[in-house]
């Protein structure tokens, strides 16, 4: 295959994978410091693209024109009220489900999705239709050969690896951190040791959703297209990502992001048969590796099961 | 005196007409009755009501005119585009065998499902709105007639008009609904007659995100067109993928399903120079559409014809016409109306195939030009004013 084309593929791969990763790391987070599976995180994820698009809305109208102003603007309002809703979303639905079966809180969050969904597709203006997301990043590109390098990716990508570094300093070198991981390990023990549970909780899930929110906001000026059902689609291939990378482990869900996202182009790149069939592909060799290592690619460090 | 003589010269004649209706006098016209089916209520009853109200129009117009032989009553139905619905409806309309023939349907789904009770109980019908090519095709049902065009000719003009610019080498993306195979397997077909040649095809689901893959695929493939079968937000996704990817010397083919302020919407000024394809023609442009919109105009009905109001005048029409030369007999009709073949109406000439299929159905390119779908033919495109990416 032509080199170029081939740089084209691992492009596209990496953004996609980015995302991935970005959305797979908050369910992983999640279920570290709770043991829960929250499946309104994607939606979370279009609630957030959708923010950074009326802030932009807003912006225009105020006649602010500056993109780096207008970028900057989107991307606090979108992750600082996903983060809000994040930690409502625990504190009103998932805190007080706690010695509930896992069930429950698996099928409230569920709900919940589809209720955040339903309402931007109701209630942003004319939400069931696709929304063009504004370019607000430089399009220049630069065309080596059949590889088409666009500024914006290259942008974004290294956006997403900092945004990802900034993560694990966060939870490796701070204390706040030390006490995430602290509950991640042992509540009773953190909580012995002087933790503010609930609070060290609600911070995590304001974390894990304000990158979703980033992710969604991604989403947009890589696609410059967003629609209401975008977080559906993202939640359940992060959800994969994180299982199949290994459930509580950052490295882990990243791991699987990528993963996941180099096994849709392998699949519609390579495959003799249609494209259609990417997506089977790909969580056809998920559902492989779950059978070969059912606690996923790195595990979590401590297990329960101990 | 001589006012008199007019005023008891419309009494007598009011009073024939009320007795004619009550069917005493030998001489005063025969009531035949006739039918009509369409979604009348739910998300796509602006489309029904305007059918029924055109065809209504063909019904009243008729009765105004004095060499009509018979005097029609239209009998109205509404199928709530649910198939289930319809095909109660249709059974309705049929087993009334006071009723000779019928227009029917706007959605496809219903018409679909309906064909084999008009089969059934021997009523001909003509479909004035529903696209969906197996209607006439899938069965070779005497009764079922249909006068707005199918996918398979906004392909065929789609291929032609392309080749015609100059396009040899296309690649085709579709949804894997029938929908988008459809277009796939009647695009292919007809651009295979026109002289192009499609390099690659490929089938996407009706929900996917990213389409960077496929169309790095399409880039190494070097086309000069393509061609999407399906509907406007993937689209809109496809479209604005393909800038990503340095696509935009391509041209941007789509269907019917595109046809839509959303696609427009959602692309901004990506979608400048993108083409899509659909059934009928905007009504004034029509080659009676003139004459219908001031005839419907005239009736004050509440709600405008919409865009296949002219098939319905059309379809109810040529059945008025249909029984006026061979009398109310379903069977006659039905015989009559497969001979039909160059009969001059508002949509331009009508001739039904062995399908009682319209072969010559009217189809309207799109080209979208600053922000707005423009009809080819009055576009800057066409013009030469302005060039489509790779336009001779």
């Amino acid at each position: 295959m032509d080199l170029g084309f081939l740089a084209q593929y691992v492009m596209n791969g990496l953004m996609l994978g980015m995302m991935y990763a970005l959305v797979a790391v908050g369910f992983t987070l999640f279920f570290g410091v709770l043991d829960v599976i929250k499946f309104s995180h994607g939606d979370v994820l279009t609630v957030g693209a959708f923010t950074g698009l009326a802030t932009f809305i807003g912006l225009r109208a105020a006649s602010i024109d500056s993109n780096a102003l207008q970028l900057l603007a989107m991307l606090i309002a979108s992750i600082g009220a996903m983060a809000i809703l994040g930690a409502v979303i625990a504190r009103a639905f998932i805190l007080p489900l706690r010695y509930a079966p896992a069930l429950n809180t698996l099928l409230i969050t569920l709900m919940l999705g589809t209720v955040l969904r339903e309402m931007v597709r109701l209630f942003y203006p004319d939400g069931a239709n696709p929304k063009p997301f504004p370019r607000l990043l430089p399009a220049d590109s630069v065309s080596i050969g059949n590889f088409n390098l666009r500024l914006d990716n290259a942008i974004m990508l290294t956006a997403g690896v900092l945004v990802i570094v900034g993560l694990q300093l966060l939870l490796n070198r701070t204390k706040l951190g030390l006490a995430i991981r602290a509950v991640a390990q042992d509540e009773e023990t953190a909580k012995t040791m002087g933790v503010n549970f609930n609070l060290i909780v609600l911070i995590t899930f304001a974390i894990g959703s304000g990158l979703a929110a980033f992710a969604g906001v991604m989403n947009g000026l890589y696609y410059n297209e967003i629609n209401f059902g975008i977080g559906l689609y993202l939640g359940v291939v992060g959800f994969s990502a994180a299982i199949v990378g290994g459930l509580g482990n950052i490295y882990g869900a990243i791991l699987g992001g990528f993963l996941f996202a180099a096994l849709q182009t392998i699949g519609a790149v390579s495959l003799p048969f249609a494209s259609a069939y990417k997506d089977v592909f790909a969580f056809g060799v998920v559902i492989a590796i779950m059978a070969w290592r059912p606690t996923g690619l790195i595990p979590e460090k401590l297990s329960e099961r101990v | 005196m001589k006012k008199f003589g007019i005023l008891v010269a419309v009494a007598v004649g009011a009073s024939l007409l009320a007795l004619a209706a009550s069917h005493n006098p030998a001489d005063a016209k025969d009531k035949v009755k006739v039918g009509f089916i369409g979604s009348l209520t739910g998300g796509t009853s602006a489309n029904g009501i305007g059918g029924r109200n055109s065809a209504d129009l063909a019904v009243r117009l008729r009765n105004a005119d004095p060499k009509a032989k018979y005097e029609y009553e239209m009998v109205s139905l509404d199928d709530e585009c649910k198939p289930n619905i319809g095909v109660q409806v249709a059974t309705k309309l049929a087993a009334d065998k006071d009723i000779i023939a019928a227009a029917t349907h706007y959605c496809s789904a219903v018409a679909i499902a309906t064909v084999d009770t008009y089969h059934k109980f021997e009523l001909p019908i003509i479909v004035w709105g529903a696209v969906l090519p197996d209607i006439t095709y899938r069965n070779k049902y005497p009764e079922v007639h249909r006068v707005n065009g199918t996918m398979i000719n906004q392909n065929q003009l789609n291929a032609t008009l392309l080749t015609k610019l100059g396009y040899k080498t296309f690649a085709v993306i579709h949804d894997t609904t029938d929908y988008g195979k459809g277009h796939n397997k009647y695009f292919s077909e007809a651009l295979e007659k026109a002289g192009g040649k499609i390099i690659g095809t490929f089938g996407v689901t009706s929900d996917q995100q990213d389409f960077t893959a496929e169309l790095t695929q399409i880039k190494s493939l070097n086309p000069q067109v393509i061609y999407f079968g399906g509907l406007t937000p993937i689209g809109v996704r496809i479209r604005a993928q393909m800038d990503r990817l340095g696509l935009n010397n391509v041209v941007f083919d789509g269907t019917s399903g595109i046809k839509s302020d959303a696609f427009i919407e959602g692309l901004g000024k990506f979608a400048e120079g993108s083409l899509s394809f659909l059934e009928g023609a905007p009504t004034e442009r029509l080659p009676g559409g003139k004459f219908f919109l001031e005839k419907y105009n005239a009736q004050n009905y509440p709600n405008p014809p919409e865009a296949y109001g002219a098939f319905g005048f059309a379809a109810m029409n040529l059945i008025l016409d249909t029984i006026e030369s061979q009398g109310p007999d379903r069977k006659k009709v039905r015989d009559a109306l497969n001979k039909v073949r160059k009969i001059d109406s508002i949509v331009g000439e009508i001739t039904f195939d062995d399908h009682g299929q319209n072969t010559v159905p009217i189809i309207t390119a799109y080209v979208a030009q600053d922000g707005k779908w423009v009809v080819w033919e009055d576009s800057e495109y066409a013009s030469g004013k302005r060039k489509l990416p790779g336009q001779k």
